[in-house]
């Protein structure tokens, strides 16, 4: 039906345009990353002397140390756990309160989604006190250790993403029209069933996008899991600066365990990119 | 008004009463692990928070915070007085943090939005550089950080490196790390790191814009930049007030950017509030003022957010937030 | 009716929160028992090249100690970016470790919380007395008058790192030995082409400790005798104006330097490319970034005249690592006989020697494993002429007002901006108003 010579096919200027911005922008974004690559290649004394596009005496052994200096398996390990549990129960979570609040008029609906929203505003240095005594006060009280467990830190993680993954649902579910849930439930599913059969479904990809988002904040955060873990449980962010030590600061492998770690994140965007550009979409159209 | 739309006819007397029972009560149950969750992690140790700041709450005190003597305001007053040095710092702390916060989510912003829109058209790579301009979000912050120092460093750094001794175009090496330019070494460290997230959001808000208002309006004429202008901004508002918002409040708070690039004494052009209150805080074992002082910016922030919401609200349904 | 629900939400929100003020602290007003008189947690800090190479230290120390005693000793080794942290939601919530080293210039802040068990001179009975620490080391242990909050464990000192090629170079035979010296020395340097002094110029804690040797050098100190902020009597300000002036005025330290905060200056010193260098027991960097022993040497931090001893004649602050208890332990006779195993002669000498540090032990120091070149300059410094950084309560406050103050001369002289009596006066006026008022 589209003519080959469509009216749609970009300008020249246009195409241009977008070369020279896209290639200034990958050099922007690239950059730093060349300078933690050529700097995880150095021997200590390098990394700190004069920068150098080209960098000499290269050596790969930062990328052996990274795993005895720092227990990085172990760690890694932690914040996998750590970040897929807060993920899966924040999505979870946050899929039944989204669809609460996207499918029923109910009292105080307003004021859940406008206090939730007020989470974002307190700065999260204040909340560590205070949550950190509550912790205690729940392990004193309940025998159940929240501190220095990653059963703590999920919990925290969790609810850290809740706002963001609630809001960003029930606007992603308010474009799934409402016809298809009724008729499930003409079909005889309670309304759980037709959330679970029919919105769920058709909401995949914002569900995917949230999950992102759950999963990158629980993997970077390091204040909390700085004071809530103990040697076993400590989750990678924290743990690399454990390649700062006392007398010196190893910065070839702080830049070489970074990018270790980033690999399989940045495998997984690849992966899931498709469904989070389709999902995010309509999360936020109301 | 409390029917629900989605009602089917109910089958019978009996049936509808139990029915009736679990459909009021239903979306309670579905919101309450959201609530208790959000209640005990969030909103109850914020209101702890708030108490200490009518509390002296200082290293005397800390270890039994529940018998620390009530301070009233004094705690406000300290952080309010804008003669007295404590008061005036916070003050210069707060107008320094609205305008990096203002700039950086408006370049972040305009970046990702400008490299959405070029995106949108398939050509070959893009799948590959959507990846790619993923990169700054996933890294670790802290190293993502340090190699921003860096490059930034006076003497060995890449920035002045190119600047200075390949472009020729300072006389002598600037200093980014103290003095006024850290203001600007924040702000491009921020937006570097901050760009992929709106990038991401826009990029799916393009998708759900039909291609037949393009289509409609390239027959009836209108070039590139107009058909952004009047197609593409517009349907984006809505995705956009979601996101400018959410950025300016991370923006705002984010602790770890600055504590990374500057450590726990940032100079005085780029000395950030998130920083600020942690030295007047954990630093300095002062909590009832920096309680004091993260109440203040809460209600600061419930402002801004409330005149937005209202401000971008004209002309939607308000119905939900 | 909304507004009932609003306030529902705020009644459940504030009866919980009412009920957490009542737990408050947890057992924090205990005052330490028996209770598990088997086992023990101790959270150790990083003194190691890492924190792997620390538990390999000290893991065969707590067998040793088990098979005398038989309590097991739950180790923990805390990086020092969360060491601060943890101790604070520790001493908040009652919930933490039996044992725990801590830097020894927070023993004042710390003491201050009443969360750590007071050396008395029972106390002091049950680990061999008082009278086996070195004096300037129990002067970093907690405020004046008070019993230590902690007992030493590992010290350093500062002392003055030269490359030797370099001396020889310029022409300089000997160390300089006064201020005076060092400036004319460090002239010669730079007519050489390389670098004369490396400092630290970000870094608070660094700028510290260097301007309280100025200060004491010059008869002053920064805090009165009852305790209170006193940043602008005349000595200090001349204190600071003499290190801030190194980079401004004499220009022995390289303007680069003024943002220096990941400790580049050892670096520049390992790669040859400073002369001089004035830094805590560096030896271990050193070797790490491959300088040899014999390529540089050590001496006492000059004096503004004659040579080092106490009073005016300080040259460095004390530096190290205490031993502190909590004092809700809850295997209080456990904690104590730890402490006693690791202040012992014995341990003293294994343990200092594989952290490159001085025991604060006075028997343990004549071993003579602590009488090579590098360890001799930093133990006669230590026993003879260093002093202890001011044990008040808001020390830490101190080290932030303060050495921010000294980061903005460092870059106001970066810049070419002048420094002079009157705007140091004014850092550091600004820096007294944010202490507390007393």
């Amino acid at each position: 039906m589209s003519s080959p010579t469509s009216p749609m096919a970009p300008p020249r200027s246009f195409i241009w345009s977008r070369r020279i911005f896209l290639t200034l922008l990958t050099g922007f974004v690239l950059v730093p990353v060349y300078v933690m690559l050529s700097s995880s290649l150095k021997p200590l004394s390098d990394v700190t002397g004069k920068f150098r596009w080209l960098p000499s005496g290269l050596t790969i052994r930062p990328y052996i140390d990274i795993w005895s200096t720092v227990p990085l398996a172990k760690y890694f390990m932690n914040s996998l756990i750590v970040s897929v549990a807060a993920t899966v129960c924040s999505v979870v979570i946050a899929v039944f309160a989204a669809y609460a609040v996207s499918r029923y008029e109910f009292r105080g609906k307003r004021v859940f989604t406008v206090t939730v929203l007020s989470t974002q505003m307190f700065p999260g240095i204040l909340f560590l006190l205070p949550l950190f005594l509550l912790y205690v006060n729940i392990g004193n009280a309940t025998g159940i250790a929240l501190f220095g467990s990653r059963g703590g830190l999920i919990l925290t993680y969790l609810t850290f993403s809740l706002p963001f993954s609630i809001w960003m649902l029930i606007g992603y579910f308010d474009s799934v029209p409402k016809d298809l849930d009724e008729a499930a439930l003409v079909d005889g599913c309670g309304p759980l069933g037709a959330l679970l059969r029919v919105v769920v479904p058709a909401a995949i990809p914002g569900i995917v996008a949230v999950a992102v988002y759950a999963f990158m904040t629980a993997w970077g955060e390091v204040l909390f899991a700085s004071v809530m873990t103990n040697d076993s449980t400590r989750t990678l962010a924290v743990g690399l600066q454990g390649y700062s030590t006392l007398n010196d600061v190893y910065w070839n492998q702080i830049m070489a365990a970074s990018l270790v770690v980033s690999v399989p994140v940045v495998a997984g965007f690849l992966l899931l990119q498709r469904y989070l550009v389709a999902g995010l979409t309509a999360g936020a159209v109301k | 008004m409390r029917k629900n739309p989605s009602d089917p006819a109910a089958p019978g007397p009996r049936r509808r009463r139990g029915e009736r029972i679990r459909r009021i009560g239903l979306p309670y149950l579905l919101l309450l692990p959201a609530l208790v969750l959000e209640l005990l992690v969030h909103l109850v140790p914020m209101v702890i928070g708030i108490v200490m700041s009518f509390k002296e709450l200082t290293q005397f005190y800390i270890r039994d915070w529940g018998t620390a003597p009530w301070s009233g305001f004094d705690n406000y007053k300290v952080s309010v007085d804008f003669d007295a040095p404590v008061g005036k710092a916070l003050l210069h702390s707060f107008f320094v943090t609205v305008g990096f916060t203002l700039l950086s989510v408006g370049f972040c912003w305009l970046i990702g939005t400008v490299a959405a829109i070029y995106m949108q058209d398939t050509f070959r790579g893009r799948g590959f550089l959507r990846a790619l301009f993923l990169i700054p979000y996933a890294l670790p912050v802290y190293a993502a950080v340090i190699t921003w120092v860096f490059m930034f460093q006076h003497d060995n750094g890449l920035v002045n490196h190119v600047l200075h001794d390949q472009l020729h175009l300072t006389d002598k090496p600037s200093f980014w790390l103290i003095g006024d330019n850290s203001f600007y070494a924040l702000l491009i460290v921020s937006v570097w790191k901050g760009w992929p997230f709106a990038f991401l959001i826009v990029m799916a808000g393009l998708q759900n814009i039909p291609k037949e208002l393009y289509e409609a309006a390239s027959i009836d004429g209108a070039g590139r930049l107009q058909q952004i202008r009047r197609i593409t901004l517009p349907s984006l508002r809505p995705v956009n007030q979601v996101l400018v918002l959410v950025l300016f409040l991370w923006t705002f708070n984010d602790f770890n950017t600055p504590y990374v690039l500057f450590g726990r004494s940032a100079p005085e052009a780029a000395d950030l509030i998130s920083v600020h209150i942690y030295q007047a805080s954990f630093v300095t074992w002062n909590f009832g003022t920096g309680s004091a002082m993260s109440v203040l910016l809460l209600l600061f922030l419930l402002v801004v957010t409330g005149v937005y919401l209202v401000f971008t609200s004209r002309g939607r349904k308000t119905a939900d937030v | 009716m909304r507004s009932i629900r609003a306030a529902a939400v705020g009644a459940v929100t504030m009866s919980i929160a009412l009920a957490a003020t009542a737990c408050g602290g947890g057992s924090s007003t205990g005052g330490g028992s028996n209770d598990s008189p088997k086992t023990l947690t101790y959270w150790a800090s990083n003194q190691g090249a890492s924190i792997a190479i620390d538990k390999k230290v000290l893991q065969p120390e707590l067998d040793k100690f088990k098979k005398q005693t038989g309590i097991t000793v739950k180790l923990e080794v805390v990086p020092w970016s969360d060491l601060l942290n943890r101790i604070l939601t520790a001493t908040t919530s009652g919930q933490g470790p039996d044992v725990l080293n801590i830097g020894n210039t927070w023993s004042a802040s710390l003491q201050a919380t009443g969360a750590f068990l007071p050396w008395s001179t029972a106390n002091f009975a049950k680990i061999g007395g008082k009278d086996r620490f070195v004096d300037s080391a129990l002067g970093s242990t907690g405020a004046a008058g008070k019993d230590p909050a902690a007992v030493p464990l590992y010290s350093m000192a500062y002392a003055l790192y030269y490359n030797k090629q370099i001396f020889a170079d310029a022409g300089i035979s000997q160390p300089p030995a006064t201020w005076a010296e060092l400036i004319a020395d460090g002239k010669k340097i730079e007519a050489k082409g390389k670098q004369a002094l490396g400092a630290e110029g970000s870094n608070v804690s660094e700028n510290i400790h260097h301007t309280f040797v100025f200060a004491k050098q010059h008869g002053a100190d920064f805090f009165t005798a009852d305790g209170k902020a006193d940043f602008t009597n005349d000595g200090v300000v001349t204190a600071v104006k003499q290190y801030v002036d190194l980079m401004a005025k004499d220009k022995v330290i390289p303007v680069g330097n003024a943002e220096y905060a990941q400790n580049q200056s050892v670096s520049d010193f390992a790669k040859g490319k400073t002369a001089m260098l004035m830094w805590q027991s560096a030896s271990a960097n050193l070797k790490s970034q491959g300088m040899s022993d014999s390529a540089y040497g050590i001496a006492p931090i000059p004096v503004q005249s004659g040579t080092p001893g106490t009073g005016a004649q300080v040259n460095s602050m004390v530096a190290g690592i205490n031993l502190a208890v909590f004092k809700n332990t809850d295997n209080l006779d456990g904690s104590t006989k730890f402490v006693k195993f690791m202040t012992s002669d014995a341990e003293q000498k294994i343990l200092n020697t594989a952290y490159s540090s001085i025991p604060p032990v006075k028997a343990a120091q004549e071993d003579t494993a602590f009488n090579t070149p590098a360890n001799s300059v930093l133990k006669n410094t230590l026993a003879t002429s260093a002093a202890a950084l001011p044990q008040v309560a808001d020390e830490s406050q101190f080290e932030t007002a303060v050495g921010t103050a000294v980061k903005n001369l460092f870059a106001d002289a970066a810049a070419g901006r002048a420094v002079t009596t009157a705007s140091v006066k004014a850092e550091l006026e600004k820096a007294q108003q944010q202490m507390p008022a007393k």
